[in-house]
């Protein structure tokens, strides 16, 4: 059976699957729960200040979108950071890591921007002997109105900031949180790399609004008639958490420092996908939420069944698999031409390809009397559209044309490889070689 | 001593009165709302949708599921009902296993099509529980229109008419209206009095007046009728029955099954109709299906249905074949009506040669205190002068008929499966016809 174990950072763990630090992982009940139900790790709920502990809303915490079946998502939350006193979490922290010591306990921290307070947080951590810190720059509301959470994360240079503080003062290897509430997350995680971080995760959670109750047109989650933004997590923010994952895993500058990946990972599959972007484990969250913790052992079979099946031995061996095809817009073949091809025998005459394309696309998709649906290659660009709608899986799909073989829509031969940065259309083009 | 089911000969009240209401109840109990979400969330939203075409009112069947998965069903119900004013009804007894969702491309993919008649039924419930009427009349037009039958083809008729304005009169034979809805379908189907409620519901457009007790050519002439109107509308059914005409089928226990149903349709707890404890239903339609299984349902020890031809020529679907079944029906193919005795009905055996349906020589007696007779129905009553089709009163696409200014529609007029989803097309397009004449 495929070799499960990671080491992130220098942190063991039995499976590359974590609990990321939320509502999960804030008791000792839950994290042992957690652990006797197979999971690699846990980031604790952030940690705050010592002092009087955060008072959360005594009205709903969460939002939600929902599928037609009621499955969830999409998950908006306003919980603040643990809001229980730094000693009792302190304590919990230490005795279920003696008890756990295979398991992965990385404790999440968020204290003001100023030296001392980090400094004496992360003093506190090193006593419990959990495994290192992660340093919560992401969390998108309440906090960040407090100058900390996302605030922070939103300022390149006080995350180098605080990370130089934190490595100052500890040995623990050093995690940083990003918000994806910027316009570009390089800049975050060059400034994290730049202050010494171990490692980035990413991504926490965007701002939203789930929905309006259109009777008292208030936002959802409502709190005594009105609401304030969340933050929003599951299957719905997987593309996004996706993208910039792989973003930092290409760019030269931060090419190789390691990643947590986080965003809507609900299945084994999902996982494999963060880890073949570049992630070297994943936290999981939301999926924990709405199913309870056993789902981390679909996680584990269909991680080790697929890499077996592959050939993969370790899940090392599977990070950042995808990296190197991930490319910008101006490096795709612009002469790699493909056409749609409906299979007669899958289709269930629906005519969604036919609408889709007619009425948004290109014309290219025939409908006669009797229902039969065929593409006219002359029309079709080959956008993918009729098999996105298509309810059928493999029904239609796009059959690439042989290089010399005439593009019907053109007329033209199929070329070999050539991208946009030769295109005879584009004024910088540089003069083919 | 009460009876029960093995009380010998005819008895009423075999079962309890609760187990004959628990057997009555919904064929298909209403969705709620997250069983309709779901359902309605099954639906492609198909491009120029196959089970549209397949309806004989053409509702937007995409359309209407669409509007309830996004929480709207009285929007939903709209618009059914804006192309067929039964359509709660329809939604009950329409045998959408041959229709809408036969064609349903969840059909195709999957063998499971969306349930369409549950989900119009959720829609228009939605709505009639509200007790408003979607449409608002036209102003009066003055025209004036006698509409015979209060049927599914003369309801959808009549409310079309009244809608453009017409002052209508609608005349039923018999003590109240409804027709086949009230005293033909199974029970089961459309229980707690529902053809009662959308009849009162449907003449809530207004400008509708209600002549029930008059039957044509018993004091109501069409002469008389077209002198008084402007047009008329025949949605007269088919009144009469196939005679059979074998030894002994005038015996006590033999009954047409159209008479039985519409008494028990009228019994308001079914305990005093009779059954037998032995039934043998001849026929092969949708009425045979709904007589043996409600003899069943009454608590009869056998019921056999006998059908001359083959189970694959039998009229009634494979669903409905299935739910005879699966009440303790027995079905019987190819055995052909011959005698009637004190012991019983006998049934030749039959086979098809070269096309004909011809008998075996064997014979097999089957014990039957009550024989209901399902062997179609016949046009009855129509007025002299119409031109008679294939046994129907001949009309043309828009319902017209022979005799200029006179429509029919339903199952007394030629052309289109004898269903109620059928009448109401009928109907309503001759209620078009008929308005585009009088507003010429």
């Amino acid at each position: 059976m495929a070799d499960l174990t990671t080491t992130f950072i220098g942190i063991k763990s039995p499976n590359p699957f974590w609990l990321a630090s939320a509502p999960p992982t804030d008791k000792e009940y839950n994290v042992r729960r957690a652990f006797e139900a197979g999971w690699g790790g846990v980031v604790w709920k952030t940690l705050g200040e010592a002092g009087p502990p955060i008072v959360n809303v005594n009205g709903p915490r969460y939002g939600a979108i929902w599928g037609a079946d009621r499955r969830l998502l999409g998950l908006n939350n306003i919980e603040l950071i643990t809001d229980r006193p730094l000693e009792v979490n302190l304590e919990e922290i230490t005795r279920v890591k003696k008890d756990y010591p295979d398991r992965a306990v990385v404790v999440s921290l968020m204290v003001p921007c100023e030296e001392g307070p980090w400094r004496d947080i992360v003093r506190k951590v090193e006593d419990t002997g959990a495994d290192g810190v992660e340093l919560n720059f992401g969390c998108p509301h309440g906090m960040a109105e407090r100058g900390m959470g996302s605030a922070v994360g939103q300022v390149p240079e006080y995350i180098q900031m605080v990370t130089e503080w934190v490595k100052k003062y500890s040995d623990l290897p050093c995690i940083v949180k990003l918000t994806p509430n910027i316009t570009n997350i390089l800049y975050p995680a060059e400034a994290a790399m730049r202050g010494g971080a171990d490692a980035v995760s990413l991504i926490n959670t965007i701002n939203s609004i789930t929905s309006v109750n259109l009777d008292t047109f208030a936002p959802e989650p409502t709190i005594d008639g009105v609401g304030a933004h969340g933050g929003y997590c599951g299957p719905a923010v997987k593309p996004i958490a996706l993208n910039m994952v792989a973003e930092i895993a290409r760019n030269p500058a931060t090419a190789g420092l390691p990643i947590s990946g986080i965003g809507g990972v609900t299945t084994w599959r999902d996982a494999a996908e963060f880890i073949a972007l570049g992630a070297g484990n994943v936290q999981v969250c939301t999926a924990a939420m709405t199913y309870g913790f056993k789902i981390v052992q679909e996680m584990i079979s269909g991680l080790s069944q697929w890499m077996d099946e592959h050939g993969h031995e370790s899940v090392e061996s599977i990070v950042g698999r995808s990296v190197p095809k991930v490319k910008n817009w101006q490096d795709l073949n612009l002469n790699y031409v493909t056409k749609a091809v409906i299979d007669q025998s899958a289709c269930i005459k629906c005519g969604r390809c036919f609408a889709a394309c007619e009425d948004t696309s290109h014309q290219a998709i025939t409908m006669s009397d009797d229902r039969v649906f065929e593409v006219d290659d002359a029309e079709c660009v080959a956008c993918n559209l009729c098999v996105n709608v298509c309810p059928v899986d493999n029904c239609i799909t796009m059959k690439e044309l042989g290089q010399g073989e005439v593009d019907p829509r053109t007329g033209q031969k199929v070329a070999p490889y050539a991208n946009w940065t030769t295109h005879p259309n584009n004024p910088a083009a540089k003069a083919a070689e | 001593m009460p009876s029960d089911p093995f009380t010998p000969g005819m008895a009423a009240g075999r079962l309890s009165r609760e187990d004959i209401a628990a057997n009555f109840a919904d064929l298909h109990p209403p969705l709620d709302h997250h069983a309709a979400l779901v359902a309605a969330d099954r639906c492609y939203f198909c491009h120029d949708a196959p089970c549209m075409d397949a309806c004989p009112t053409t509702i937007d069947i995409p359309l209407f599921i669409r509007q309830i998965a996004t929480g709207t069903p009285e929007a939903a119900a709209k618009t059914i009902l804006s192309q067929n004013i039964l359509g709660g009804m329809c939604a009950r007894v329409c045998p959408t296993e041959t229709l809408c969702e036969e064609v349903c491309v969840r059909e195709t993919a999957e063998g499971k099509p969306v349930i369409i008649g549950q989900l119009q039924r959720y829609a228009t419930d939605a709505l009639m529980a509200k007790g408003a009427h979607p449409f608002r009349r036209d102003a009066e037009t003055g025209r004036k229109v006698a509409v015979v039958g209060a049927g599914p083809a003369g309801l959808a008729c009549a409310h079309r008419l009244a809608l453009k304005g017409h002052a209508v009169t609608l005349f039923d034979a018999r003590a109240k209206g409804g027709g086949l809805n009230e005293f033909g379908i199974a029970a089961y189907k459309a229980p707690g009095q529902f053809a009662q409620a959308e009849l009162d519901w449907v003449l809530g457009i207004g400008g509708i007046k209600v002549n029930y007790g008059q039957r044509l050519g018993d004091g109501l002439t069409l002469a008389g009728l077209q002198k008084d109107h402007d047009a008329v509308f025949l949605g007269i059914g088919l009144a009469g029955v196939n005679r059979l005409e074998i030894e002994g089928a005038a015996r006590d226990g033999v009954e047409d099954a159209v008479d039985w149903i519409a008494r028990m349709r009228q019994s308001p707890d079914k305990t005093d109709i009779a059954v037998g404890r032995n039934v043998v239903v001849i026929g092969g339609g949708m009425t045979a299906v709904d007589a043996a299984v409600q003899a069943k349902l009454l608590g009869a020890d056998n019921v056999t249905i006998a059908y001359r031809r083959d189970r694959a020529a039998m009229p009634a679907s494979p669903f409905e074949q299935d739910l005879a079944a699966s009440k303790g029906v027995r079905l019987l193919f190819n055995m052909a009506p011959k005698a009637i005795t004190a012991d019983g009905i006998v049934l030749a055996r039959t086979e098809a040669r070269n096309g004909k349906l011809v008998e075996t020589g064997e014979t097999v007696t089957l014990p039957a205190d009550q024989v209901l007779k399902a062997i179609g129905q016949t046009l009855a009553g129509a007025p002299e002068g119409l031109t008679i089709e294939g046994g129907k009163i001949a009309v043309d696409a828009a319902g017209r008929t022979s005799i200029d200014g006179v429509w029919a529609g339903g199952d007394c007029a030629l052309g289109g499966e004898d269903l109620t989803v059928t009448a109401v097309a009928e109907g309503r397009d001759a209620a078009e016809d008929i308005h585009k004449r009088l507003t010429a």
